[in-house]
């Protein structure tokens, strides 16, 4: 859980503005985007993402580069994926 | 890619070698925490101590949430587990964490139901679908985390939802920071500021610690380059006689942090007088509790919890470790009878604790740990 994971923000939500739909290394699931409220991000725009929460936007170099470091962690980094996987925020 | 390809160009990490050694001033020894279990993780996974110059050490700090719950409180978190009509969700990293009597997974072998969440809102859907059961949250971490505790809350009470209540165990890093810079044991000359958690509480917060005990801070990324240019930083601070806190990471961390964040965590949360750390014993103002306002979701009114303080395991050293007064390898049981499959202490637990992080990684090279042991020894 102490992982900051990247994810490419697909589409938000139609009803529920805090909800947005977002691909993670391939994997697609609602997140909530509501700590960002000052400053949503748009689809197309990567966020930083901490137990289903974005914590901060970033940019997509550093996006790519945080996804390559995760990668090389390995075991933790794949322990995130699959919890993601089963996650069923709405 | 930047920083990887950066650091695999391995010209640009000895050429930051170079910078850091020039600045050494012969004969001093400077000891730097890292204070984030994440930069623990990439240090020693990159081996970034090989790229330092013998009279700079790296000391590993208290900042992995998992590594930092006591027993006792693991072992509240398998009582209220255990209530009739209590379903218990928690974090995966949570569950191989041991209590006085076993850990999260232990207690499901004996017929109790902890469930592994991704996230708070996960446990909230469950609430949802399961309105005659008590779904209690098991909260741990830092101000990273905090604020997904938070608005969870925040929700479930818009929601009008009665079954959904925390377990709060999340800490604040600054009070810790502030015990092991008046802890007698030890003599440091800088921080490595924590990443994510600077997201969220930004720089301000560790002002003090420049301020009023002249040690500079640099918040720093989590890729081997960010943290060597942050040692570089702060090399450079203490050659100038400078004590500041400056941003490695100002790519994602704002120098005020988040707003939404804070004023979610202030709005269902407050301090608590005091909370204990494993390891490091009571510190006064350095966990959240739920604030009043919230009491129907908060676990500790809605169930009594025992409460009862266990002492750590004494084989066990995790206290020294978290303080950075001993290095991993030297606790006497790490390896032994710790070890990640079968962890005594916390920090063997996560991947971002200390010893599971030099367990993992460190012991690819016995030489250099041999040599680092005794490097370690010589100096204390």
């Amino acid at each position: 859980m102490c992982l900051g994971i990247p994810g490419e923000v697909i589409e938000l939500h139609p009803e529920q503005p805090d909800l947005a739909k977002v691909n993670v290394s391939g994997v697609r699931r609602m997140i909530n985007i509501g700590l960002l409220a000052d400053d949503p991000p748009a689809p197309g725009e990567w966020v930083l993402i901490h137990v289903g929460f974005a914590l901060s936007k970033i940019d997509e170099q550093e996006a790519a580069a945080t996804l390559q470091y995760l990668e090389g962690v390995g075991q933790a980094y794949e322990d995130e994926l699959t919890a993601l996987k089963e996650s069923l925020i709405e | 890619m930047r920083f990887v390809d950066e650091f695999r160009d391995a010209d640009k990490a000895r050429a930051l070698s170079a910078k850091i050694a020039a600045l050494c001033e012969p004969g001093r020894q400077y000891k730097l925490m890292e204070v984030c279990g994440g930069h623990t993780h990439t240090i020693y996974k990159h081996g970034l101590e090989d790229y330092l110059p013998e009279s700079v050490t790296l000391v590993h700090g208290p900042g992995c949430p998992v590594c930092v719950i006591p027993m006792g409180r693991v072992d509240d978190a398998i009582h209220l587990a255990s209530q009739p009509d209590v379903i218990m969700t928690s974090f995966g990293d949570m569950m191989r964490v041991p209590g006085s009597g076993g850990s999260f997974f232990d207690a499901n072998a004996e017929g109790t139901n902890i469930k592994m969440v991704y996230s708070p809102l996960d446990s909230l859907k469950l609430a949802r679908q399961n309105p005659d059961k008590q779904v209690v949250f098991m909260a741990i971490g830092f101000e990273t985390t905090a604020p997904s505790t938070a608005m969870t809350m925040i929700r479930a009470a818009a929601e009008g939802l009665a079954n959904f209540s925390v377990f709060c165990n999340h800490v604040t890093i600054v009070p810790a920071i502030k015990a092991i810079l008046d802890s007698p044991d030890l003599r440091l000359d800088g921080f490595i500021g924590p990443g994510h958690v600077s997201t969220v509480i930004g720089c301000r917060p560790y002002e003090f610690i420049a301020r009023d005990y002249g040690k500079p801070v640099v918040v720093a990324g989590f890729e081997p380059l960010d943290i060597l240019q942050s040692i570089y930083l702060l090399m450079l601070q203490l050659s100038q006689g400078r004590a500041e806190v400056e941003n490695q990471y100002s790519r994602v961390v704002p120098w005020n942090g988040n707003p939404v964040a804070l004023a979610a965590i202030g709005e269902t949360m407050e301090l608590r007088p005091y909370f204990e750390w494993r390891g490091l014993g009571f510190i006064s103002h350095s966990a959240l509790q739920v604030k009043e306002k919230y009491a129907a979701m908060d676990a500790e009114r809605l169930f009594s919890v025992p409460g009862v303080r266990v002492a750590d395991p004494k084989a066990c050293q995790c206290g020294e470790v978290l303080k950075g007064v001993l290095k991993p390898w030297e606790c006497k049981v790490f390896g032994t009878a710790c070890t990640p499959e079968t962890p005594i202490g916390t920090c063997m637990v996560s991947p971002e604790g200390a010893c599971a992080a030099y367990y993992n990684f460190g012991r690819m090279n016995r030489n250099r740990v041999a040599e680092a042991g005794t490097v370690g020894t010589a100096r204390s």
